[in-house]
């Protein structure tokens, strides 16, 4: 397979794509478009990528759309990807904000908001479970998640010194 | 103006913070958003948080949108832009580092070492998110429902927003 190297107006159209079609996560979407129709990169190089963006601090989509920019382009590439990402998907946003200010009191609004907010919860449970299941029989793993739900929910710590605490702590105790 | 320094404030730390992805921060937004800064209630906090994962796009948006709840357009431009900043910083230094280190221990040792934080980071989003929006039997069925078919389906997460909404908008609590 050859693979394409793309020019910013591409770069742009091709984030632009990936950021108004991904409802309920971006990257499946990123990925369909990355590699398999514009075929900028192999599989082996989306996944090598992605497991940095998801390394890296910050939401998954947004690292990717700015490694991938700035490999071909640059950091005027990264902003170029990172603005054809969030264009459409932050005005849709401000926009939905903005009806939810405004008829956010209508009572079949209002019931319609209790039940997307319960499904969403939902989904962030699922989630959870997801990420947390695969660890369920190691030890150090069960310890770590543990403590950051006891921190986390139970103290309700600041996020800051318990991260700078317990990220160090859970790479020593899984060296 | 104090609210758009500390939306830029607060977004900026969670930026750095949000390992694994945004949803790592929740509790500690939701903390600071209903807490500390005291802009909203727990229950309008999760409907942003839910409107947010409703719209397309990468669910940042959650910055975006209570961004501009608290200060209008300039918010959400302030918020998203500070979620945004120091995160890409570090991603454009890591990703040439990246490939000059790809084989090295040290990687595998840091991801073994996240995941875990992540997973508990989520876990407790939930446990968080699930306290303010259960209001009643319909709400928890809705939640468990959504949660069941998410792990053990391979239905779209829009449809499962979009059945929980529907079942709000005909009153099945």
């Amino acid at each position: 397979m050859t693979l394409v190297r793309p020019t910013k107006a591409a770069l742009f159209a091709g984030f632009f794509e990936a950021g108004i079609t991904g409802f309920g996560g971006v990257l499946p979407v990123a990925r369909r478009i990355v590699v398999e129709r514009r075929r900028w990169l192999t599989g082996v190089e989306f996944t090598e990528l992605l497991a940095l963006c998801q390394l890296v601090p910050g939401a998954n989509a947004c690292n990717l759309s700015v490694a991938l920019g700035a490999r071909f382009h640059g950091i005027s590439g990264a902003l170029v990807a990172l603005a054809g990402l969030l264009a459409a998907p932050v005005v849709i946003a401000v926009g939905l904000g903005g009806l939810y200010a405004e008829y956010g009191n209508v009572p079949w609004v209002q019931r319609g908001f209790v039940g997307l907010a319960a499904a969403a919860a939902g989904l962030v449970v699922g989630t959870g479970v997801k990420i947390a299941w695969p660890l369920r029989g190691a030890w150090r793993s069960v310890l770590v998640g543990g403590l950051v739900i006891a921190v986390v929910d139970g103290l309700r710590l600041p996020l800051l010194p318990t991260m700078a605490v317990l990220v160090p702590f859970s790479v020593w105790l899984h060296r | 103006m104090s609210d758009l320094l500390d939306l830029a404030a607060l977004y900026a730390e969670l930026s750095l913070l949000a390992v694994g992805g945004v949803q790592s921060v929740i509790p500690e937004m939701q903390r600071q958003v209903v807490t500390v800064h005291r802009w909203m209630g727990a229950d309008e906090f999760a409907a942003l948080f839910a409107l947010a994962q409703a719209a397309p796009g990468p669910n940042l948006l959650v910055a975006t949108v209570i961004g501009a709840r608290v200060a209008g357009l300039p918010g959400a431009a302030v918020a998203t832009l500070s979620m945004l900043g120091p995160s890409s910083a570090l991603i454009l230094l890591a990703s040439g580092a990246w490939m000059r280190f790809r084989d090295h221990p040290w990687r595998r040792l840091l991801q073994r070492g996240l995941v875990p934080v992540t997973a508990g980071l989520v876990l407790a989003a939930s446990v968080l998110l699930v306290r303010s929006t259960t209001v009643g039997v319909g709400t928890g069925v809705i939640t468990a429902v959504a949660a069941v078919a998410l792990v053990r389906t391979r239905a779209h997460p829009v449809l499962l927003l979009a059945c929980g909404a529907a079942a709000g908008v005909l009153g099945f609590f």
